[in-house]
Formats: C-alpha cells, structure tokens, sequence
C-alpha cells in the first residue's frame, strides 16, 4: 500500500507534461501542517506549468476537501484532460456544481465609528424604554394579580409561595448569617480602632448599631439575595422560555404573571425582611464579639445600650424597605426572565443582566429611602 | 478479530439506576457494523436506541462491554481531530448558537488551523449548498432557522470534514417530505462516492426502506433481528408486527412489494 501523504508529481508523457495525483486528498491529511504548506507550493507551481492533463486515477482517496483544493486553484473550471474514476468524478462535479454558486452575499458591511456609536445610543435609549414599559407593566399585573389574591384566596398558588419561601429564604439563612457575623467583626475591629484614638470607645455601639441596623444589615442581605435569588429566577423562567414551556401554560390559559410572578414576588416580599433582620442579628453578635476583643466592652453592657442608641424606627424603617427590596429583586428576575429569547445565548445575558439590574436598583432604592427619611430615627 | 468492522460492540450492558432502583436496557447486546453499510436502528420508544449511539460516541459508558469504533475504544474518541473519524447529526441540531451558519459548517475545519481561510470558507459552502440550503443563509443565525434548516446546516457541519462513519439521530425527523427526499438523496450519492458507513436511529420508515442496507431491531433489551429491510419486516415479533406491519409500514413498504427489488430503490414517483 503507497504512503497516505498526498503526492503530486509532474510526469512527462508523449502528449506533454502530466500532474499525477497520488496518496490520500483527504482532509485528515491536508490538514497536517507538514503537509499543507508545501502541498500548497507544489500545486501552485504545477498549475503554473499548466500540465497537458490531470491525472487522479493514481489516488487512494478523495474527499471533498481534496476536491475543493483542486477545484480552487484549477481556478474554478475543468482542466482540458482530466482522467479520474467515476467516484472521484461524482465528487468533483458536486464541488464544482455547488462551488458554481459562490454568491454568498458577503457579511454585513461595516459602519462607520460615528454611524456605529449613534446606533448604540439609539439600542440604548429604545432598550431602556422597552425594560421601563416592560416593568410597569409587570408592576400593573402584580398589583392586579394581588386583587384576584385577595378577593379568591382559595385558588392562590400557595404551594408554589411556600416552595419558593423555603428556597429563597430558608435554605438562604446559614450563608447570610456567615457573611453578616464576618462584616460585623471587620467593621467592629475597623471602628474600635478609631474610636480608640479619641478615647471614645463605648460609642462603638451607637455607631455599629445604626449602621448595621438602618443600612448594613438589609443592604447586604438584599444583595446576597439578589445574587442567589434573582438569578435563579431569571434562569427558571428563562429556560421554562428557551423550552416552549411559558407557551405551552399560555395556551392552557394559565396566566403567566399569576403563576410564576405572583408567587415569586410574594415568597420575596416575606422572606426578604426576615432575612434582613436575620442578617442584622448575625452582624451585631459577631460585631458584639470583636469589640470584646478589641476593646474589652463586655457583652452585657452592649446588649444593655444598643437599644438607647438605636431608636425603634430604624428597625421599623430597616424591614419596610427590605420588603422594598424583595419586590425590586423578583420583578427584575422575573422581568429578564420573560425577556430571554428562545436560544441559549440570550438566556446567560438574561441571567447577568437581571443579576447587575437588580442589585443597582437595590443600592438606588437604598439610597432613595436613606434620603426621604433622613430624619427618622436618628 | 475482524477489520472490516467499523463499529463493534460486544456483551453490552447498559443500565440506568434512579434512586435505587436499576432499569437495564441493553443486556448483552452485540452488534457489528461493517464498512459501507447503512444501519437503521429500529425500536420501541426507551429501548436505548439514542443512548447507543451516543455509547458509539464514546459521550456515555456503557455499565459492562466494549464498544470499538473504527478500531480504537468508543471512550478515545473524543481526541483532536475526531471530526475527521465520525460525523453526528445530533436530534436537536445542536448548532453553536453564538455563530453564524457557516461559522457552525466551518467550525470543525478552522480548529485545525493550517488550511487557508477562503479554502475553509468554499469547503463550507459547497456543504452548505449539498444539504440544499443556498447561499443567502450562510450568514444567519441559529436562532433565525427553522427546524427543517436547523437539521440540514447539522448536517453540513457533520459532513465537513468527510469522516468514513456518520452517525444519524432521527434525521429526517421535522423534515417537510420534499427536504427528505433531497436528503436520502444526498446521502445515498455520498454513501456511493466516499464509501461511507451510516448507523441512523429512525422512525420514519419511508427513509428507512429507501435507505437501508441493513435494519437492526432493538427490543428485549438486545437486538432481536438484523438484516435486510425485507428480511426483517417478515420476522415474527410483536414489535416489528406494529411497526412493519402496522398501517403506516404497509404503505411505507407497498413499493418495496411491487417492484420485487431487493433493496434501495426509489419509490413514490
């Protein structure tokens, strides 16, 4: 059996010189490197000779590919004398007939940097008015999708409420409590330190208290959830999309919003505040325990003056905006959810962009509420 | 051993456990694929005929066997250059879906990254037009195709590289008669020109009989009969009774009766 490397010799015969093809035209064997690129020398030149005639008798093998490079540099039409086996030719022929039509519109032209730039704006303006309208008119069907709640509580998805109660908030506690205790220990080290220095060290309770409680607290726990939480639901919906599955519940006529929506928003709008004040609790005992190291204040007198520096109305002002937050958290999922098209792509973008949205919109409502009730409770 | 088998599994088992309880579905199952043949792999719905294949593909282990394709272990051959060994044309497609057609057809060969980007480029798009999609496609998304062209640009992108095995999951499935048509056609005159061995998983029998060399049935976790389309729709099993002999297969089969040809030939005009 001959060598598999592709050979092509030019031979001299009575009538002129002959290129003769030999060992496999594959594609497994063009492709080698040590074999491309001085195949591609040796067939330039011999085209250049421009032999009498063609031989392919001599081949083993012949694929498309092997095919396509003879058809390419033949320059797109058959050599006068052309001797092949019908399958080489069979092979041939579909190269030529369908390479015939090379009339691939090329790809999108390109724009200039100016021309491109306004067009991006413009994506961007029509795209934030389409999220804006998308939203408030999700917003509009929670609201009326929370009337059908109230009037037929009956037929209310409660099993749905309770799964994702336990899913995103439960099972979200031990992780929440982990970070909130390690920020309280960072923060309480940080400020006992400075405190120190002015020889004002019990007003670390104060200061731990009404950060930790007003903004900390909730801040962080929303965050977290947002990233936990908001992105889960986006992939759900997303894939239930991707799937065909919203199709399928909309032609059963089962609303969407009152099924998936509904539910969602409601298990966040009661897990989310709990969590926050979860979240706040671990943060002040790990606090706690760090300013006992650092500076010495025992626990007792720190659970005796946390509740004369921290007034009430943080706590009040704490839960009411985590409940805030838990809404902004489902309906963004829930949003970007609704928005994936049915291909894989845009579901990762979907799921990035609902996490990013939603924890901007959180830290902007954060500060929203920080700026409105800058007189309560401090 | 013999080398003229392009495919060769032996004392095959295969077994799926869901919480504690095992579901078998290949027991001792042996099958052997010689070069040049189209195998149609036929059976009822959870017979393993899909987890076969993807067994082929070296994708899923098989619990107990040994499945040899084109003389090396099924688990190998998922190494650089496979493209060039075995072609899949998966169920859904399973086009990249951040490229273009063409990018998708070309995918395999650009990797390769010794051939000339225009020759790579006419390779693709003399495939791209083979499984009967013109030129005007090349450029769009997977996401803007329909079904029937999802499975063709599939095809294109497991022809590219001319690998001697092609693996089929229902691939005429979601076809509109006329592409199906173009398709057995296209695979036929492939099968004589580049000697190439097909194993397909199908249902739809009109492809089956106007195909196949052999047809292999899966049932009783093995395969029960293999042989000539004909041979095996006259086997007495309950199965190829509903399937073979149901309403559809003895439409599917009434010109197979007619014209008395042994196999491969073209019918419906």
């Amino acid at each position: 059996m001959n060598p598999p490397t592709p050979r092509l010799d030019l031979q001299t015969t009575p009538q002129g010189v002959v290129a003769a093809l030999q060992g496999q035209w594959t594609v497994a064997q063009l492709s080698r490197a040590a074999v491309w690129a001085p195949m591609a020398r040796t067939l330039k030149t011999a085209v250049a000779q421009q032999p009498a005639g063609w031989d392919l008798t001599g081949l083993d093998q012949l694929d498309h590919l092997g095919a396509q490079c003879l058809w390419h540099h033949w320059g797109h039409q058959w050599p006068a004398d052309l001797a092949t086996t019908p399958s080489q030719r069979a092979v041939l022929e579909r190269v030529a007939t369908c390479g015939d039509a090379q009339t691939a519109p090329p790809p999108p032209a390109r724009i200039s940097l100016l021309a491109h730039a306004l067009t991006q704006l413009g994506n961007g303006v029509a795209q934030a008015k389409d999220h804006a309208s998308g939203m408030l008119q999700l917003v509009g069907q929670l609201v009326l999708d929370f009337g059908r709640l109230l009037r037929r509580p009956h037929d209310a998805p409660w099993r749905d409420v309770s799964g994702h109660l336990y899913r995103i908030g439960a099972s979200a506690l031990p992780i929440t409590a982990l970070l909130g205790a390690l920020i309280g220990v960072v923060l309480a080290y940080l400020i006992s330190q400075q405190l120190r220095q002015f020889g004002a060290g019990s007003f670390i309770v104060n200061i731990l208290g009404i950060s930790l409680v007003r903004e900390l607290g909730p801040v962080l726990a929303a965050i977290l959830i947002a990233g936990r939480s908001g992105s889960a639901i986006t992939a759900q919906i997303g894939v239930m999309r991707v799937t065909e599955e919203l199709d399928a519940m909309r032609v059963m006529g089962i609303a969407p919003g009152y099924r998936l929506v509904l539910p969602r928003a409601l298990a966040l709008a009661i897990a989310m505040p709990l969590i926050s004040v979860w979240t706040t609790l671990a943060a002040l005992l790990g606090g706690m325990v760090a300013t006992q190291l650092a500076t010495g204040i025992a626990p007792s007198f720190f659970i005796r003056a946390l509740p004369e520096a921290v007034d009430v109305a943080n706590l009040v002002l704490a839960t009411s905006k985590s409940v805030v937050f838990g809404l902004v958290i489902a309906l963004v999922g829930c949003h970007f959810g609704l928005r994936v098209k049915p291909n894989t792509q845009s579901l990762g973008q979907g799921t990035t962009a609902s996490v990013v949205a939603s924890i901007t919109l959180v830290i902007m409502v954060n500060a929203l509420f920080a700026v409105l009730f800058k007189s309560v409770g401090i | 051993m013999n080398t003229n088998a392009v495919v060769d599994i032996q004392k095959l088992w295969t077994v799926f456990g869901t919480a504690g309880r095992d579901f078998v579905i290949h027991k001792d199952l042996d099958l052997r694929i010689a070069r040049d043949e189209i195998l149609t792999l036929v059976g009822g719905s959870g017979t393993g005929k899909t987890v076969l294949l993807r067994q082929m593909l070296g994708l899923e282990q098989p619990a107990k066997g040994e499945i040899t394709v084109l003389g090396q272990p099924a688990a190998q051959l998922g190494k650089q250059g496979a493209a060039a060994r075995v072609g899949m044309l998966f169920q859904q497609g399973a086009l990249f879906s951040a490229f273009t057609v063409l990018e998708n057809i070309a995918f395999p060969l650009r990797e390769l990254k010794t051939l000339p980007k225009a020759l790579v480029h006419e390779a693709a798009m003399v495939k791209l037009q083979m499984v009967g999609l013109g030129p005007e496609h090349a450029h769009k998304m997977p996401s803007d195709l329909s079904g029937g062209m999802v499975k063709r640009v599939a095809l294109a992108r497991a022809l590219i590289m001319d690998p001697p095995l092609l693996l089929l999951d229902e691939p005429t499935a979601g076809l509109d008669p006329e592409s199906a048509d173009t398709f057995c056609a296209l695979l036929r005159s492939l099968h004589r020109d580049m000697e190439l061995t097909v194993v397909m998983v199908t249902h739809d029998l009109d492809t089956l009989f106007e195909l196949s060399t052999r047809v292999a049935v899966l049932a009783e976790q093995r395969v029960i009969v293999s042989g000539p389309p004909r041979e095996v729709a006259a086997f007495d099993h309950p199965f190829i009774d509903t399937f073979f002999r149901g309403e559809r297969g003895r439409r599917a089969m009434a010109p197979l009766r007619d014209t008395q040809a042994p196999e491969r030939k073209p019918h419906g005009k």
